[in-house]
């Protein structure tokens, strides 16, 4: 019994590295300009809608694949910023939900047309299957501890960037006080650009790592989008290491639930996040860090 | 000229109710989606467009409207036509512990959470076999009656629920909470400083149109006759109720109308080619946030779009008391409507 719940935290605190990948942009794009970008979620789908087109047509491997999605992602974020959302910031929070809600069924809808609603995935090789076998019932995955340890090394890149470099400064400045940051000199709307590149960066990893994992959809972004909401919740908004905790924990609630039935997986996941909001509505680290 | 108005709309509200019989069966279950669609589209509008409440999950009174009506016809032995009031009842109380949790997030994080607490009404019907699960339920009650008598009833119930929701909007927004709401909309630290109490006024549009919305499920449903999980708490149901407020004119009555009207003449036209028409429809609300943030309403209305609220269109009929206070939110109102929609 002790065991299976041990086997069940670990595969959560994995599962939580995996959604950590998804909040992460969130959580800066709402510490930078205090907006939710509501089509986060199809915009993973898109990376890896976009994964499979190269890996079919140019027979890349995943790894091949992911740079080039990563840079598509970033430019759709920079053009997304520039092109529209910079239109509408700094008229309210109502705006921007509009236009990002449209923007997600839109996307939702087109992926749906194009690709039809079948289930496809990525084809990851040995990586995607293998495992280490702890003991005689716990073995974990290559893949899930991968997803870990590469969410925590963008997380300390992230990090990094925002303390210690010019552009990071830039960024947090405006974050805590953008007329002030425009007084010294730094280009606002730059910096949105930036961010909302960044975190769709951030999502064209989350992408590709979920198309590996399993197989996906296009009705599957709002899930993604809701989970890592709830992740920045949980943790506490805007600070980095707040969502990645916040992630954490969504997994190993999700993994408990899924003991009891896949529907269980989602509602354990939720009733965490409810519980939150009724006991403890600033999150587990509130605001701690830069963003 | 008031009083053409006033016939004319007399009239249109004549031949409405008169539809069963000039309207074969398959107009009249076209006319109560429409109604329905466009009591909520006018709802979601009443708490975004004038109280600055975005929700993204409405669609939770849709189905708990819906389903609420079903239990009291399958458990309870009561007439679905009453379970209709029950649906309403039932969304509205669970309107007021689902606020309390979902107020405490601010602004773009609370639509979200109303999502987030949606799809948790959604799982817990689906964990629930009493209510059929994920497969769902059909009001059976409601399929033994006289298919003409049923058709008909529904659809003046859907008539009811629709302008119920337009007397709802025309009174809140001539009341003293019309004037709160429109002042949080603008501002709600501004307003809570002169003495709005801001929490309550949204709490209690929320519950008043979270009620409506359920009214309005259940009417839909009760047309429908077969109720799933996944559409009832589907958010395709929020998309409507965005889509057609912004396309028609967030904050103005007359929008909602017209945002119905496109998305109706649109899934005519384009019921061939499937979600094409959700596609086009967010297409429309993009671009009308950002360049035209009047919706078409206020495209038609040209330069007097400073008369787009309500509770400025008609003062004569105003009671004498009411009129200064109007008179002050008029202009200030406006102004502020174009800079925030």
């Amino acid at each position: 019994m002790t065991i299976k719940i041990l086997n069940l935290v670990i595969q959560g605190l994995l599962l939580g590295g995996f959604y950590a990948l998804f909040a992460a942009g969130l959580s800066l794009v709402f510490g930078v300009m205090r907006i939710v970008n509501l089509a986060h979620g199809d915009l993973s789908i898109v990376a890896a809608y976009f994964a499979v087109i190269l890996m079919d047509a140019l027979h890349l491997s995943v790894f091949a694949a992911l740079l080039p999605v990563i840079l598509l992602l970033f430019a759709i974020g920079y053009g997304l910023q520039a092109g529209l959302l910079n239109r509408i910031m700094g008229s309210g929070v109502m705006r921007p939900l509009l236009v990002t809600f449209g923007l997600s069924v839109i996307i939702q809808n087109v992926l749906l047309m194009v690709f039809s609603s079948d289930p496809v995935g990525l084809k990851g090789g040995a990586m995607s299957t293998g495992g280490i076998q702890l003991s005689d019932s716990i073995s974990v995955g290559y893949l899930p501890v991968l997803t870990l340890v590469l969410s925590v090394v963008l997380l300390f890149g992230l990090e990094t960037y925002l303390r210690r470099t010019r552009g990071g400064r830039a960024v947090r400045a405006t974050s805590d006080d953008d007329e002030t940051a425009q007084l010294m000199g730094i280009n606002h709307r730059q910096i949105y650009c930036l961010a909302m590149a960044l975190a769709l960066g951030l999502v064209a990893v989350a992408g590709v790592v979920m198309g590996v994992r399993s197989t996906f959809a296009p009705s599957l972004g709002s899930f993604r989008l809701i989970f890592a909401y709830e992740a920045v919740i949980i943790g506490g908004m805007g600070s980095i290491w707040g969502t990645f905790l916040g992630a954490l924990a969504l997994g190993v609630a999700q993994s408990l639930g899924s003991a009891i039935s896949p529907a269980w997986a989602l509602l354990a996941g939720h009733a965490v996040f409810l519980a939150m909001l009724a006991f403890r509505p600033t999150g587990l680290l509130p605001k701690t860090v830069g963003v | 000229m008031r009083r053409a108005e006033l016939g004319f709309l007399w009239c249109c509200f004549v031949a409405l109710a008169a539809a069963p019989f000039w309207a074969g069966e398959g107009i009249v279950r076209k006319l109560v989606a429409f109604l329905t669609v466009l009591a909520m589209v006018q709802l979601w509008n009443l708490m975004a467009g004038f109280g600055g409440v975005v929700s993204v999950g409405q669609q939770a009174y849709v189905g708990i409207g819906a389903y609420a009506m079903w239990s009291a016809s399958a458990w309870f032995g009561i007439s679905p036509f009453l379970g209709v009031l029950v649906g309403g009842a039932v969304a509205g109380l669970l309107a007021i512990p689902t606020s309390r949790l979902a107020f405490r997030l601010k602004g773009a994080y609370f639509a979200v959470g109303t999502w987030v607490i949606a799809e948790v009404y959604r799982l817990l019907v689906v964990n629930f076999s009493q209510m059929g699960s994920g497969t769902g339920v059909t009001i059976s009650a409601a399929v033994r009656m006289d298919r003409e008598m049923r058709g008909n009833v529904t659809y003046w119930l859907a008539l009811a629920v629709a302008l119920a929701a337009f007397l709802v909007v025309y009174l809140v927004l001539r009341s003293r909470v019309g004037i709160a709401l429109t002042a949080i909309r603008d501002s709600d630290v501004a307003a809570g400083s002169l003495g709005v109490d801001v929490g309550r006024v949204k709490l209690w549009i929320y519950i008043v149109c979270s009620a409506g919305t359920g009214l309005a499920g259940a009417v839909a449903y009760l047309s429908v006759l077969r109720i799933q999980p996944d559409a009832a708490f589907s958010v395709n149901w929020s998309s409507l109720m965005i889509f057609l407020a912004v396309i028609g004119g967030l904050g103005t009555i007359e929008g909602p109308i017209i945002g119905t009207v496109i998305f109706f003449v649109l899934q005519e036209t384009l019921y061939r080619y499937g979600s094409l028409y959700l596609i086009v429809l967010g297409l429309f609300a993009v671009i009308i946030t950002v360049w035209l943030p009047q919706g078409v309403w206020g495209v038609i209305r040209g330069g007097r779009s400073g008369n787009v609220l309500v509770p400025h269109r008609v003062p004569p009929a105003l009671p004498a008391s009411l009129s200064p206070a109007v008179a002050a939110t008029g202009p200030g109102a406006s102004t502020n409507s174009t800079s925030t929609n």
